[in-house]
């Protein structure tokens, strides 16, 4: 066993209100820059929709992270490294700035400078590529709120695989918000695709990294990496990503997607892992056994076999306990609510999430069911708005069981803590049914509800 | 480790790796790397800074967010939220973060190529301006010279939005504004002067600073809750306040909560987590709205009914309630609230109608009682009466009106009914017996009229039955009366059941029916937990005052008002300045000279841009096919004329003659001035100036616009603005009333007016569409940029803005701004003005004896057959008050006397601060010489932050305590305990963190003890009547003018048609213009009215500039791909936008998402060959006559507590793919 220590950040995405405060808090921060004008290590999409660079999840197409190959063996899905390194100057796989947005400006001066002219004047579009007139098509969030309706839609990767299920019409519209960081993966493709050894994961955290010295600009890491998290800035020549703010989080300050998140649905501790079984888990044959296989490499800090092991390892006390109270360990083992996204990719993602609850269909209502009786809403689930296939194909490789089984958790939680609000008698059967007890109801209620600044980070 | 592939390329790579010192993975799959980092320097200097300030936004998004900016090397970064605002206790979330991805933008315009460094004037006028100066030697005479002479009159107006901006110094700019506001005042008289700024609450001393210049000239401020139709009117009507509501960490204590017509993620963006977080504590959470909203994602259920339809739902919800809880069995908490705190049991009188027949009439009253010689105290008009159930007999409950100011009042001014037990319905009351049917308006059919069944009985002669039973026969609850009742709810034919109302929103029957009723059986559970936020998608239309009296209906029968965690919480607009009484003395200089001149925004934009001739539809349109015809023949602006000459809603200019002037002749007359006015009004000597609004005498002159953008946000037909007010180009399309439509009050001139103002100054940080059409525009400093103070509905804090950086260029904050102005106008104002007196004519006002001044709500139109004028009766009062125009500036910058002798008064309540005012002149200094000789110093802004403070209850606990005991007084109850007498927040306590203010007797909630602020805690648990006739909260509404209209109570009012009133082509039709649909312009997500929507990072976010959002139908109907160039005409305008497609939208409704404006990315438009429009170009003003009704208990005029609302969502529109090259 050898333990290394992980920062990783949960997001519950039943209380996402799709406010994008983090993507500007951060580029605010860290990329409103000459070379990094598209570039948003923070952004947020709404889904169904084509996310950003545009149906980046279709890696038949873009070719990101992981698969096995014939003899189960991991290789990176672009290619092995060698073919990698003869593409170098003709990599076909990677987004082009359309895929992204072409950035743009507007001639503001004009607002002051117009000299006397027959109509009001007005500061038209321009591109910040070209420095021409431009005409809007696309930008960092184009399909907000499911603008571009049906026909944008249409093309997320992640709808195709659940097209059958799903009618893009004003009865049934869905939505929910995604907010996407860099994924500090424990088995990252970006950094096993650089051919300059420039990109790494830091081994007291995890956090990775592009060393901006080494870094030749191959853009191999955007290649490898699946979640498109890594960028290229044009200016510099340099690869950029989401830093995880580490010299926020070094002086123990939240990162600041997190810190400023207003929905309050971010999480970030410490977990442990054991690096000797990352890749073994990696490479678990079947996709929808990747998500039991990447919680299996990770730790449980309580246990005094895995503290001793830590501290052989060179962890240090204080963060073991900090690895006993991260609320990103409960969230995961204690109340088994938060998934990681896109396991499939076998990058094991350290970025999870809480699956959207809401909201029930109301062809359940129609039935005179009241929506808050623990049996109701379990039946309910099945009936959401958002369908189970969808949340499944982002968060468990296709597999609706661990999906539905956290949404029958969040129900029981409102179930349970409703006759309590209302001063009714608790009712431990709500808890048994989702195989918890009221005590661990509560407690999770507090953190996924209450929980203040110091104990969500 | 072997899980990986590729010996050749494992060995590449494990060259690479192995130039770098860290532990590569086994399998070369990672590099681990410890220390020697020395390439993270760039993010670690990028994360470095040198200090970190406290400001916020000063932008009316209710938000008032406490944030942190951080700078670097004088330069400001970037900013973030600060999260240390005071615990709420810890049994609740807490209120951090709190912000928005607006707010978090904002930094970008510090150093914005749209950022105002210099001041600018219209390069044309600045021309004229300095030769005719140069030539007469005086900016008085030169100005007056240049804007009496029509040919250069028209020749800088006509420039107006046209570019042609030329930069100038602040002194010459200042003495420009000056002259001009010199020469009005001497020419036209002072209510020609006049100052827009909005919502105190998001910048106090920002507001006063301007406010205060404007209030001692003698200007008119103009309102904007009204105007910008945030303000419910059914709160003043209903609970006689303007509006209270819960702060958002209450939304936790609901445990069923229904978000109707607010889009909480998008509008309250920071406080969005208090709804998501009390669903996890089972909450149950049901969405009304129109499109597939932020909001409805939350949605346990998601009601989508017809745009403009809410009311019909409301009702229909009311019904079951009325139904189950009521009607079928007695539900002792439903029953017991409104006994005590509504006015359910009271009595109304019937009358006789034409038809035969019974119809509602006045409430019942002790005068009534008198008439017939029974007991009463006086036969006051103003004590309402109900049925004591012990004894069978009428009783004059404490609590109504007639104790509130009455000299034998005291202490009888209370909700306590003693032993009193109120009927709530005659049924089966002995001494009952009979019923009669009533007639009641329907208005979902052309002259309906339903018969319906009260049982009545008689009190002196006079027929009566209870507001309950009226309120069940309304709401067709049948009890075995006579008329036309309901089957059941399955009955689609008969208001107000389920049925009837799928007709008409689409909603099926039964879930309307399951949700009321889930919403009244949580209340009961819950204790009255049942909380409804409704926002602007149901409070902008015409009859918003009736959608929403249906709402509170349902949170008053199920006695949720005045609970934590239940009854209204209406978040439009910014509008609680919690430090309000400190606020209103210093912005209105209250302690100079009193009354001031308070307007009502939209009756001044209504007629002064115009729009009043374009009224091609008599009032009575809107009328009850039961009324008396009072408004037959007549058309709005003659209903606003009426209004004004009887002195319920203020009118500036008021009369056809200077003020100054009026003042003086009446002086010589010898004779009191208020009846010497009154006389010449009624012999016809002296008009109204609202009475011919297009003589040039009566226009106005000088608009001062700050902390807003008229032009590019809330005006309302915005195109009239541009043509008739401004004189500039326009794309109105609209024709004039034929000469059967015009009024008759009112006098028509042959031509309509191009460009009344002489001058528009703007002071913005930004070019907007207001800017770009001022004659002058002062740059201002920003939000980091300036002291000042804020605070909102949302939470209990006070918190200050703080500079981060000085102003930089040369921009200066609103205070230097406007206190260089008064500097300059002083000066000029010395020789030209001197001390004048002003004869100011003030409406009769809510919470004060004028609440008196029409009994039984009866009109008198002195003009119309009514009694001779009479001022403070049916005239506006007159007051006599003393300018001294020289000692403007000094006067502005120091605390006046009246203060120490008159006191401040909020709500009828006045404070005794002479011991505030001695410390403030401790504080802050004392002025030393001068007009201002001993007074307490207001030189600075944060003097003036100091003064706010300390003068309110809500922060100065003294005051509080003090307020309290006087209230006790008249109520006759305590208010022990809820006051924190000890508590004072000084200016530096809120730039050092969000300060929670103290409960006091300004506002209706109780925070004592960390309690939730929750509107009207204090009203129930301390028996402190509501501001209203009864005392109560009101389901019924006697004013005879309310009986016109048919909404004697809640009723539904299908939205406007704007076929019949304006021959717009119907809903669903296609034509040259395109698809005809309903056009609404719900709040952005990209932007906080027109502030961020030209932000690069906004832009970015989004579509890159202005769109209309359409249904795929509709798309397909008009010929529309997503991100096409649309064009959007009716009658008022014409909007050139790209189309956003999505199956969000419901068929037949585009959304515009609110101020969008001309300065980004809008094309000429193929239509009209000028620059596409605003939202606003698409809309235009309708005035509800009921919104002008004053001088009657609860209904009468507050500054932005009543008055018309400047409502836009009844409008259609016809949309069009048109071509897609387009030209700038």
């Amino acid at each position: 066993m050898h333990v290394m220590a992980q920062l990783a950040m949960v997001m519950n995405l039943d209380k996402c209100i799709g406010c994008h405060t983090c993507s500007v808090t951060c580029k605010q921060a860290w990329t409103n820059r000459a070379g990094t004008e598209y570039v948003w290590f923070n952004n947020v999409e709404t889904r169904p929709g084509q996310g950003y660079p545009r149906a980046y999840q279709d890696q038949d197409r873009w070719k990101g992270g992981w698969e096995l190959n014939g003899r189960g063996r991991l290789r990176l899905r672009a290619g092995g490294r060698l073919r990698k390194l003869f593409s170098i100057f003709a990599n076909p796989l990677m987004p082009s700035i359309q895929d992204y947005y072409e950035p743009w400006t507007y001639d503001y001066d004009r607002l002051f400078s117009a000299p006397m002219q027959a109509d009001t004047p007005v500061a038209r579009p321009r591109s910040l590529i070209t420095g021409q007139p431009t005409k809007i098509s696309w930008s960092a969030n184009w399909d907000d709120d499911l603008g571009g309706g049906p026909e944008l839609a249409s093309g997320d990767p992640v709808l195709r695989k659940v097209s059958d299920q799903v009618k893009l019409e004003f009865e049934r519209a869905f939505m929910f918000y995604l907010p996407r960081i860099c994924e500090h993966c424990l088995n990252p493709s970006c950094v096993a695709s650089c051919p300059s050894g420039a990109m790494y994961k830091r081994s007291e955290d995890g956090i990775v990294l592009v060393d901006q010295d080494r870094c030749r600009g191959w853009r191999m890491c955007v290649t490898g990496c699946p979640y498109k998290k890594v960028y290229f800035n044009h200016r510099t020549g340099k690869a950029e990503k989401c830093t995880f703010c580490f010299p926020r989080v070094e002086v123990g300050i939240p990162t600041v997607c997190s810190e400023t998140c207003v929905g309050r649905l971010r999480y970030i501790g410490l977990v442990l892992y054991d690096v000797d079984r990352v890749a073994a888990a990696a490479a678990t044959p079947d996709e929808k056994d990747l998500f039991e296989a990447q919680k299996g490499v990770l730790l449980d800090p309580h246990d005094p076999e895995v503290a001793e092991a830590a501290r052989r390892s060179g962890i240090p006390d204080d963060w073991l306990e900090a690895a006993r109270r991260s609320p990103v360990h409960r969230l995961i083992f204690d109340y088994g609510v938060a998934l990681p996204l896109h396991p499939e990719y076998r990058t094991m993602p350290m970025v999870w999430y809480i699956p959207p609850l809401s909201p029930v269909v109301d062809a359940l209502s129609e039935t005179g069911h009241d929506g808050e009786d623990a049996g109701n809403l379990f039946g309910a689930i099945e009936a959401l708005r958002i369908p189970l296939g969808y949340l499944a194909e982002l968060f468990t490789a296709g597999d609706p069981e661990p999906v539905r089984a956290v949404l029958r958790r969040l129900a029981a939680m409102r179930s349970y803590m409703r006759r309590l609000n209302l001063g009714q008698d608790p009712d431990e059967s709500i808890a048994t049914a989702v195989g918890m007890d009221g005590a661990r109801i509560e407690d999770m209620h507090r953190l996924l509800a209450l929980a203040p600044y110091d104990e969500r980070y | 480790m072997t899980a990986m592939d590729g010996p050749v390329s494992d060995a590449l790579l494990r060259m690479g790796r192995h130039l770098r010192s860290g532990t590569v993975s086994p399998d070369l799959r990672t590099l681990h790397q410890v220390g020697g980092r020395r390439a993270d320097a760039f993010y670690r200097d990028r994360w470095s800074h040198d200090k970190v300030v406290r400001s916020t936004h000063g932008v009316n998004c209710t938000g008032s967010c406490s944030w942190k900016v951080y700078v670097k090397d004088g330069i400001i970064t970037w900013e973030a939220q600060e999260t240390d605002y005071p615990s709420v206790g810890g049994d609740r979330p807490e209120y951090e973060p709190r912000g928005c991805p607006r707010g978090a933008a904002f930094s970008w315009y510090t150093y914005s190529p749209t950022r105002v460094r210099y001041p600018y004037a219209r390069g044309v006028l600045v021309e004229m301006y300095r030769e005719a100066k140069a030539r007469l030697g005086d900016p008085v005479e030169a100005w007056a010279e240049l804007t009496t002479d029509p040919a250069r009159r028209e020749r800088y107006q006509s420039a107006r939005g046209k570019g042609g901006l030329v930069r100038i110094g602040w002194d010459e700019a200042v003495e420009i504004v000056a002259a001009a506001h010199v020469h009005t005042i001497k020419e036209y008289g002072p209510d020609r002067v006049a100052g827009f700024s909005p919502i105190p609450a998001m910048s106090m001393a920002s507001h006063a600073a301007g406010a205060r210049f404007v209030s001692l000239i003698g200007g008119a401020m103009l309102s904007f809750y009204d105007w910008y139709a945030d303000l419910p009117v059914a709160s003043p009507q209903v609970f006689g306040d303007q509006t209270d509501v819960p702060e958002s960490a209450d939304w936790w204590d609901a445990s069923y909560l229904l978000v109707w017509g607010s889009n909480v993620p998008v509008t309250r963006t920071p406080d969005a987590h208090y709804m998501t977080e009390a669903r996890y504590r089972g909450q149950k959470v049901v969405v009304v709205s129109p499109d597939f909203s932020d909001a409805a994602k939350f949605g346990d259920e998601w009601l989508a009914p017809h745009p403009g339809t809410d009311g019909a739902l409301a009702m229909a919800m009311g019904h079951v309630i009325l139904k189950e809880f009521f009607a079928d069995r007695v539900t002792p908490a439903f029953t017991g609230y409104a006994q005590r705190f509504t006015d359910l049991p009271f009595l109304v009188r019937l009358r006789e109608h034409d038809s035969g027949g019974y119809v509602p009439d006045k409430f019942l009253t002790d005068a009534d009682l008198s008439e017939g010689g029974g007991e009463g105290g006086g036969g006051d008009p103003f004590k309402t009466v109900l049925i004591d159930a012990r004894t069978g007999e009428p009783v004059v409950p404490n609590g109504s009106l007639g104790f509130r100011y009455r000299a034998g009042g005291e202490g009888r001014w209370n909700l306590e009914l003693g032993a009193v037990d109120p009927v709530l319905t005659l049924l089966g009351h002995v001494g009952a017996g009979q019923a009669v049917k009533v007639a009641l308006p329907r208005f979902d059919v052309p002259g309906g009229v339903l018969h319906r069944g009260v049982p009545v009985t008689e009190v002196r002669g006079h027929l009566v039955t209870t507001v309950f039973d009226l309120l069940m026969a309304q709401y067709g609850v049948p009890r075995d009366l006579p008329g036309e009742w309901p089957r059941g709810y399955d009955d689609p034919a008969q208001p107000y059941t389920p049925a009837w109302q799928e007709g008409i929103t689409g909603v099926p029957a039964a879930r309307a029916a399951r949700i009321a009723r889930e919403f009244a059986t949580n209340a009961e559970q819950s204790g009255g937990r049942s909380m409804i936020i409704m926002g602007a998608g149901a409070n902008h239309w015409f009859h918003a005052d009736q959608i929403y009296r249906s709402f509170l209906a349902l949170t008053t029968l199920t006695g949720c008002q005045g609970v934590n965690g239940g009854g209204w919480a209406h978040y439009v607009g910014q509008e609680k300045c919690r430090p309000v009484t400190g606020w209103a003395q210093l912005a209105s200089a209250l302690d100079w000279s009193r009354p001031p001149r308070h307007m009502i925004g939209t009756a001044y934009w209504y007629l002064h841009t115009d729009q009043w001739r374009y009224d091609t539809y008599s009032a009575d349109t809107v009328a009850s096919p039961l009324g008396r015809g009072t408004f037959a023949g007549r058309s709005t602006a003659d209903l606003l004329s009426a209004s004004a000459r009887m002195g319920w809603m203020p009118s500036y200019p008021t009369f056809d003659r200077n003020p100054l002037d009026l003042a003086d002749e009446a002086a010589a007359s010898g004779q009191e001035p208020g009846a010497w006015i009154a006389e010449r009004a009624a012999s016809g000597e002296l008009g109204f100036a609202c009475e011919d609004p297009d003589a040039p005498a009566n226009w106005p002159r000088v608009l001062t616009v700050w902390r807003a953008n008229l032009l590019g946000s809330s005006a309302k037909g915005d195109e009239y603005f541009l043509r008739h007010l401004l004189g500039a180009d326009a794309s109105l399309r609209a024709g004039e009333a034929a000469p059967e439509q015009r009024p008759v009050d009112v006098t028509w001139r042959p031509r309509a007016p191009r460009g009344k103002l002489d001058l528009l100054l703007s002071l913005d940080f930004r070019m907007t569409s207001t800017t770009l059409f001022s004659d002058i525009v002062l740059p201002a400093a920003t939000w980091y940029e300036k002291h000042d103070l804020s605070s909102t509905d949302m939470h209990p804090f006070v918190h200050a803005f703080s500079p981060a950086i000085d102003p930089p260029w040369q921009t200066r904050t609103d205070f230097a701004a406007f206190h260089a102005i008064a500097e300059a106008f002083s000066t000029l104002a010395a020789t030209h003005l001197g001390t004048r007196r002003d004869l100011v004519a003030a409406p009769l006002m809510h919470d004060s004896p004028d609440e008196y001044a029409t009994p039984h709500g009866r009109v008198d139109d002195w003009r119309r057959g009514g009694a001779v004028p009479e001022p403070g009766r049916n005239f506006p009062k007159i007051t006599i008050v003393e300018r001294d125009y020289g000692a403007t500036a000094a006067r502005m910058a120091a605390l006046g006397p009246l203060l120490d002798t008159l006191g401040a008064t909020t709500k009828g309540l006045t404070f005794q601060v002479a011991e505030e005012v001695e410390r403030l002149r401790r504080r802050n200094g004392t002025v030393r010489g001068g007009a201002a000789d001993g007074r307490p110093s207001l030189a600075r802004d944060v003097d003036l932050c100091e003064a706010i403070l300390a003068l309110s209850g809500t922060t100065n606990g003294r005051l509080a305590a003090q307020g309290f005991a006087t209230l006790a007084r008249r109520t006759g109850t305590a208010f022990d305990g809820l006051a924190d007498e000890h508590k004072q927040i000084t200016f530096a306590d809120t730039q050092a963190r969000p300060v929670a203010v103290t409960t006091s007797p300004e506002w209706s909630g109780i925070e004592t003890g960390g309690r939730r602020y929750s509107a009207f805690t204090i009203n129930v648990e301390h028996r402190k009547p509501w501001h209203t006739l009864t005392g109560r909260q009101h389901f019924y509404l006697d004013h005879d003018w309310i009986h016109e209209a048919g909404e004697a109570l809640p009723a539904y009012r299908p939205p406007l048609d704007m076929t019949a009133l304006f021959g717009e082509p119907g809903l669903g039709e296609s034509g040259e213009h395109g698809l005809t649909v309903r056009y609404l312009t719900p709040h952005s997500k990209w932007s906080i009215h027109s502030e961020y929507q030209d932000n690069l990072l906004m832009l970015t976010l989004s579509r890159g500039g202005p769109t209309i959002w359409m249904s795929p139908a509709d798309a397909a109907k008009a010929g529309v791909a997503d991100n096409d160039w649309v064009e959007a005409v009716n009658r008022n305008g014409v909007v050139v936008a790209r189309a956003v497609v999505s199956h969000r939208m419901p068929e037949g409704t585009v959304f515009m998402y609110h101020a969008q404006e001309r300065v980004v990315d809008v094309p000429k438009s193929e239509t009209s060959g000028r620059r596409g429009g605003i939202h606003n170009s698409l809309t235009r003003l309708l005035v509800k006559p009921t919104h002008l009704i004053g001088g009657y208990a609860q209904l009468s005029f507050a500054f932005n507590y009543l008055g018309p609302t400047g409502n836009q969502r009844d409008e259609v529109t016809m949309i069009r793919r048109r071509g897609q090259e387009v030209d700038y």
